[in-house]
C-alpha cells in the first residue's frame, strides 16, 4: 500500500474513533442524572479513583514542589528576587503542573484500574449478564466511574497544589533562607482569581478526557487477556497525550 | 471439514415446530454473519413454551450467538426472532428491556459480579429493575438460594466459590425476577459429575415448578438428553435435525448419529485435511 493511501487510511479511522468516542460520551452524559441520583454509587468512585491516589499525588507533588522551589530559587536568585518564588511556585503549580502532573499520574494509577477493571467485567461477561438482566451497564457501571473521575481530578488537583506548595516553602524558607512573609505575601500579591480559573478549568477538561479514556477503552476492549492489556496500555498513552495537546490548546485560547 | 448442508447427507432434516401459537420463541429465515464468515444461512426453529429445548451442534456453529440473538444482544441482518410475539430487533430500548426482565440467562462462565458477594448479586437485579424494600428482597434472595441448595453460602465472594456453586448461585440470580424464558449457555462444562447432576435436576425442577420455557445450548449429549423434552442440532447454519433425544439417537443419518454418540471418525473426519502422510513423512513436501 501507498504511503498516501496508507495516511488516508490512518485518518479515516482516527475520525472513525473519534466519532465512536463521541457517541460514547454522549450515551454516558444522557445516564449521568440517573448516576448522580445514587450519591453512593458516586462516593464509592471517588473514593476508588481519588482516595486510593492521594499518596501517590501526595508524594509526588511534594517532590515536584521542591523541585520548583530549588529551580526557581537558583533562577531568581541570579536577578536577585528570590522574595518573589512563592508567586513563581504558585503561579507554575496552579496554571500548569498542578493539573497536568495530577491527571498525568490519575491515568497511570486510577485511569488503568478502570480500565482494566471494566475490561475484565467485558471479558467475563459481567457487561453482557447485566443488559440480560435488563440492566444499562452504562447507567450501572460507566458513567458512575465516569462521574468519579471528573469529580476527582479537580480535588486531586488541589490537593497536588497545596502540598507542591509546602514543598517548595519547605525548600525555599526553610532551607535556602527566603524570608517567610515575602514567601506567602508574594503569592498573595501576584496570584490572581484568573490564575485560579485557568488550573480549575484545565483539571476539570482533563477529568472528562481521563474518565472517558478510561472507560471508553475499558468498555470496547476485546474479552482477552491481552485486550485488557492492551486498554489498559493505551489508556495511559492516550490520555497522556490528550491532557498535554489540550493543556497547549487551553493555555493558548486563556492568554 | 465442513459439516454438509442441511438436505445432503441428514435424513430427518424437518422443519421444526415453528410459527405456531404454543411458542414462547419463533426463529425464522435467520441470516447472520461474523468477520464475513456466515454463522446462519436462513435458520428456522421453535421454541414450544414449557417445554426444555436442547440446542446442540459443533463448536463455532453459532449457538451462543443464538441465544446473544434471543435476548436481543445481537441484530440479524435478516430474518426475524420473536419472543413472546415480539420481534427482538424491532424492539426500542425500553420495550428490549422490558422484555428482557421476561427473560434469565445462565452465562457459560456464570458471570457473577466479582465485588458482591453471593446474596448481593443474586439481589443485583432486583434491586436494579424493582422498588422492593430491603425485608422483601432478602425474603426473595434467600428463597432462591434455598431453591438451588446455597443459602448457607449467601455471605461468600464469588472468589470462594466451586464452578458448580458458582453455576448454582448464577442460576438462582437467572430466577430471581421469575422469568418466563430461562436461557442456559453450556450449564454443565467444567463440572464435576455431582455438580453436574446438580445442575441437570434443577434445571428440570425449576423449569417444571416455575412453569418456565427453558433453552440449553450444551455439548454434554449424553446429559442433556436426560432432561430435554426437544432436540435441536445446528450446522452449518441451520438446523440439521430436531425431535426427541431418543429419536435423534436412532436418527438414519451418520452425521448425527456421530453427533450424538460422539463418535471420534465420520462425517466429520477425525483428521485435518492434509497430505498424504507417507509422502510427507518421506518428505515430500512440507
Amino acid at each position: 500500500m501507498t504511503l498516501p493511501l496508507q495516511l488516508w487510511g490512518g485518518l479515516v479511522d482516527s475520525l472513525r474513533k473519534l466519532g465512536a468516542v463521541t457517541l460514547f460520551l454522549v450515551a454516558i452524559l444522557r445516564q449521568c442524572p440517573a448516576a448522580l441520583a445514587r450519591p453512593r454509587l458516586i462516593s464509592q468512585q471517588v473514593h476508588n479513583s481519588g482516595v486510593l491516589s492521594l499518596v501517590i499525588i501526595m508524594m509526588s507533588a511534594f517532590f515536584v514542589g521542591m523541585v520548583i522551589g530549588l529551580q526557581g530559587y537558583d533562577s531568581l536568585a541570579r536577578l536577585r528576587q528570590e522574595d518573589v518564588l512563592g508567586a513563581v511556585v504558585a503561579l507554575t503549580l496552579f496554571k500548569e503542573l498542578g493539573p497536568v502532573v495530577t491527571a498525568l499520574l490519575f491515568a497511570g494509577r486510577a485511569g488503568t484500574a478502570l480500565a482494566s477493571e471494566i475490561g475484565l467485567m467485558r471479558a467475563t461477561d459481567q457487561l453482557a449478564a447485566m443488559e440480560v438482566m435488563a440492566i444499562d451497564p452504562i447507567r450501572r457501571i460507566i458513567a458512575p466511574r465516569f462521574v468519579g473521575a471528573v469529580i476527582s481530578v479537580p480535588l486531586l488537583t488541589a490537593v497536588f497544589n497545596a502540598v507542591g506548595i509546602l514543598g517548595a516553602w519547605f525548600i525555599g524558607v526553610q532551607v535556602m533562607g527566603v524570608d517567610n512573609g515575602a514567601f506567602w505575601s508574594q503569592m498573595q500579591e501576584f496570584v490572581d482569581p484568573e490564575d485560579i480559573f485557568e488550573g480549575v478549568l484545565k483539571s476539570f477538561v482533563f477529568g472528562v478526557t481521563a474518565g472517558l479514556v478510561a472507560v471508553y477503552e475499558g468498555y470496547n476492549s476485546p474479552p482477552t487477556a491481552e485486550g485488557v492489556g492492551m486498554a489498559t496500555t493505551r489508556t495511559v498513552v492516550t490520555t497522556s497525550i490528550l491532557v498535554l495537546v489540550l493543556d497547549y490548546l487551553i493555555t493558548a485560547y486563556l492568554l | 471439514m465442513a459439516w454438509p448442508t442441511p438436505g445432503s447427507t441428514v435424513a430427518i432434516w424437518k422443519q421444526p415446530d415453528s410459527v405456531t401459537a404454543d411458542n414462547l420463541v419463533e426463529i425464522s429465515g435467520l441470516h447472520f454473519r461474523r468477520s464475513g464468515r456466515p454463522i446462519f444461512s436462513g435458520l428456522d426453529l421453535g421454541i414450544r413454551r414449557g417445554s426444555i429445548t436442547a440446542i446442540m451442534g459443533p463448536s463455532g456453529t453459532g449457538k451462543t450467538t443464538l441465544l446473544r440473538m434471543i435476548t436481543g444482544q445481537l441484530r440479524p441482518e435478516s430474518g426475524t426472532v420473536k419472543v413472546a410475539g415480539q420481534n427482538v430487533a424491532a424492539l426500542s430500548r425500553n420495550a428490549l428491556f422490558d422484555l428482557r426482565r421476561r427473560m434469565g440467562m445462565l452465562f457459560q462462565n456464570s458471570a457473577l459480579l466479582t465485588d458482591l458477594d453471593v446474596f448481593e448479586n443474586i439481589a443485583f437485579p432486583v434491586r436494579e429493575n424493582t422498588r422492593l424494600p430491603d425485608a422483601l428482597i432478602r425474603h426473595v434472595v434467600l428463597t432462591k438460594l434455598n431453591s438451588v441448595g446455597l443459602r448457607g453460602a449467601a455471605d461468600l465472594m464469588p472468589a470462594e466459590l466451586s464452578g458448580g456453586m458458582a453455576r448454582r448461585v448464577a442460576m438462582a440470580r437467572a430466577m430471581v425476577l421469575d422469568p418466563e424464558l430461562l436461557l442456559y449457555d453450556e450449564p454443565f462444562s467444567g463440572l464435576d459429575p455431582i455438580s453436574l447432576g446438580v445442575v441437570l435436576r434443577l434445571i428440570r425442577l425449576n423449569n417444571d415448578a416455575l412453569g418456565l420455557t427453558s433453552i440449553v445450548v450444551s455439548h454434554d449429549v449424553a446429559e442433556i438428553s436426560h432432561i430435554a423434552d426437544h432436540c435441536i442440532v445446528i450446522s452449518e447454519g441451520r438446523v440439521i435435525a430436531s425431535g426427541g433425544p431418543r429419536e435423534l439417537a436412532d436418527s438414519p443419518s451418520d452425521l448425527v448419529r456421530q453427533f450424538m454418540t460422539g463418535a471420534a471418525d465420520g462425517p466429520v473426519p477425525f483428521h485435518y485435511p492434509a497430505p498424504d502422510y507417507a509422502e510427507q513423512l518421506l518428505g515430500v513436501g512440507r
